[in-house]
């Protein structure tokens, strides 16, 4: 039984209501990018309608308005993740962004020739080709913590892949192309013994998850907007207060600055420091709007609703004769890859398209986990809190439909 | 729309050559070949062709890919095999017509037209043309190329 009341939620998400080739809409692609309720489209254009000028540095009305929403969204995602300050949140385009703004500006001036770089097998190509490109500049090596045939991260040899010369582990929180939860606070707990900073790559735990950056303790946490039902082109970093004032700025421009002459730069305080030129303030109203939905409805009935349909989704498809699901980690959220015996994913995508079920076929900018298992790509379904138990028949439908084409 | 488009995109024929590929293999003798790519979905071949002068003397390709883009391979070398490379050039341009949506010369075209409802499909034309773009790249040179379709 779900504590939610999916009637009126499906409501708030007008995108929900339509027809899809003569069928309802069924929209199991949430782990690329979540649909956006009315709450968080209206906060984004009365914005535009009321208050729209740019931030930090008007006297007139608007500006006022304009920064104070947008720092007041910025608390929201304090409040969001529970850290302890506002100077602590960055506002970045996403979780991309925020992991390239780390490698570059806390990373990258600590680096020698053969030091290290730890991140894991199950990471999302965001999560990988930061590190390379840092790799490449600085001479560093990467290392790659293993993965097991469930798709669980493989920890044996954890402790050894910690060493003196390990400058960062980055490692995602859930698996996007499996929807494995990580156990990173364990992690966290091991690397803080060596000294060695850590960042989670939240992007996949955020939309599903209460998530206490004090609690875990990470160093750094970054995520997407656009995966938690707010707008695209907004994402948040969140790091420890101590190490962001450390570092130097990412990108120059005005709002990062509090003096500037031929001679010399004043750098502004945190967290204007990286947030240099003029920000996504529409966005960052909406991302501020989406956690109140979030909060509002209560992220762990969210978290409880989308599980039971995770489970049931499992339960039925491992049902279905020649279905082979891929990641089957002890603790998942949302997502469910599958592979139809003698079917390409691709060919899986169309049918279900033609059946107005959209799911994500493909490699999920996890290629490494492809390779893993030695299969080019895999067919995703991953639910929100949106999704109903009939989306899941809808989806075992699609399977038999394969199926029966393909016989 | 429904099943009934679905069977025009997976027609018996296309369904056949995804199942049993002809002239799936390597060619130790060829003397073009280009390796293609739709990292999209993962598709990725390798076309092989062995050219006498200016007639195609053999065609075969391997790799892996959706049924869309290893049926149309397969057709394309069953369809090339003893062409001149003016032919294997205007047939290369009907298909992609046919794949656009723009008049075309069935009879030129021949067994191929069974991948006419692909362009009911416009995320699937890709798969579809992989095989095609590979083949041309190989034709203009006999390095190992590589082409890229998204
Ligand atoms: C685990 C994970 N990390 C990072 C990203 C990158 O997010 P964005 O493209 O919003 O920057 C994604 C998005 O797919 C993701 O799933």
């Amino acid at each position: 039984m779900s504590r939610l009341d999916l009637q009126a939620i499906r409501q708030d998400f007008p995108i929900l209501d339509q027809s899809i080739n003569g069928h309802p809409l069924v929209y199991l692609d949430n782990a690329a990018s979540s649909q956006k309720p009315i709450q968080v489209i209206d906060a984004v254009a009365n914005y535009y309608r009321k208050d729209n000028a740019n931030v930090h540095r008007g006297v007139h009305r608007l500006s006022q308005r304009a920064t104070d929403a947008y720092e007041g969204a910025r608390d929201k995602v304090r409040g969001f993740v529970n850290a302890k300050s506002d100077k602590e949140i960055i506002f970045v385009r996403g979780a991309t962004e925020a992991i390239n703004l780390v490698a570059q500006s806390f990373v990258r001036p600590q680096l020698q020739v053969g030091d290290e770089i730890l991140i894991s097998h199950l990471e999302h190509h965001a999560n990988i080709v930061p590190w390379q490109i840092l790799c490449e500049q600085t001479g560093a090596k990467l290392k790659v913590i293993p993965m097991t045939e469930v798709g669980e991260l493989d920890l044996s040899t954890f402790d050894d892949l910690l060493t003196t010369r390990t400058k960062i582990l980055a490692v995602g929180h859930v698996s996007n192309a499996l929807g494995t939860i990580n156990s990173v606070k364990e992690m966290i707990v091991k690397a803080h013994a060596k000294n060695i900073p850590v960042l989670i790559d939240g992007a996949q735990a955020v939309p599903h998850m209460v998530v206490d950056v004090q609690d875990l303790d990470c160093d750094f946490y970054v995520f997407s907007g656009h995966k938690m039902f707010a707008p695209t082109g907004i994402g948040a970093l969140y790091g420890k207060q101590d190490l962001l004032a450390e570092m130097p700025p990412w990108q120059g421009g005005g709002d990062m600055i509090l003096s500037v002459s031929f001679e010399h730069t004043q750098y502004n305080e945190l967290p204007y420091k990286f947030e240099a030129g003029t920000p996504n303030i529409a966005g960052t109203i909406g991302l501020g709007a989406a956690i109140d939905y979030m909060q509002n409805l209560g992220i762990s009935n969210l978290a409880e609703h989308e599980h039971n349909l995770l489970v049931a989704a499992t339960e039925k498809v491992n049902a279905i004769d020649g279905v082979r699901i891929i990641g089957t980690a002890e603790h998942k959220a949302s997502v469910l890859s599958f592979m139809i015996e003698g079917v390409h994913p691709h060919d899986v995508g169309t049918i279900f398209d033609q059946q107005g079920v959209a799911i994500r076929t493909g490699h999920h900018c996890a290629q490494p986990v492809m390779q893993f298992y030695g299969i080019p790509a895999t067919a995703r379904a991953s639910f929100a809190f949106y999704n109903t138990m009939e989306e899941v028949d809808a989806l075992v439908l699609g399977i038999k439909k394969v199926q029966e084409l393909f016989a | 729309m429904s099943s009934a488009d679905l069977r025009d995109l997976y027609q018996q024929v296309i369904m056949d050559h995804n199942k049993k590929p002809r002239n799936f293999r390597e060619m130790s003798d060829a003397n073009h070949l280009a390796h293609g790519n739709n990292p999209l979905c993962g598709d990725a071949l390798v076309v092989f062709v062995k050219l006498d002068d200016d007639v195609i003397d053999d065609v075969s390709f391997q790799g892996s890919g959706c049924a869309i883009s290893v049926a149309s391979a397969s057709l394309m070398t069953e369809a090339l095999k003893g062409k001149t490379l003016a032919e294997a050039e205007a047939l290369y341009e009907q298909v992609h017509k046919q794949m656009t949506g723009e008049d075309v010369d069935s009879a030129t075209l021949g067994k191929l037209a069974v991948l006419s409802g692909v362009k009911e499909f416009p995320a699937r034309v890709k798969c579809a043309t992989l095989s095609w773009h590979t083949m041309h790249a190989a034709m203009d040179s006999d390095h190992n190329l590589s082409v890229t379709t998204e």
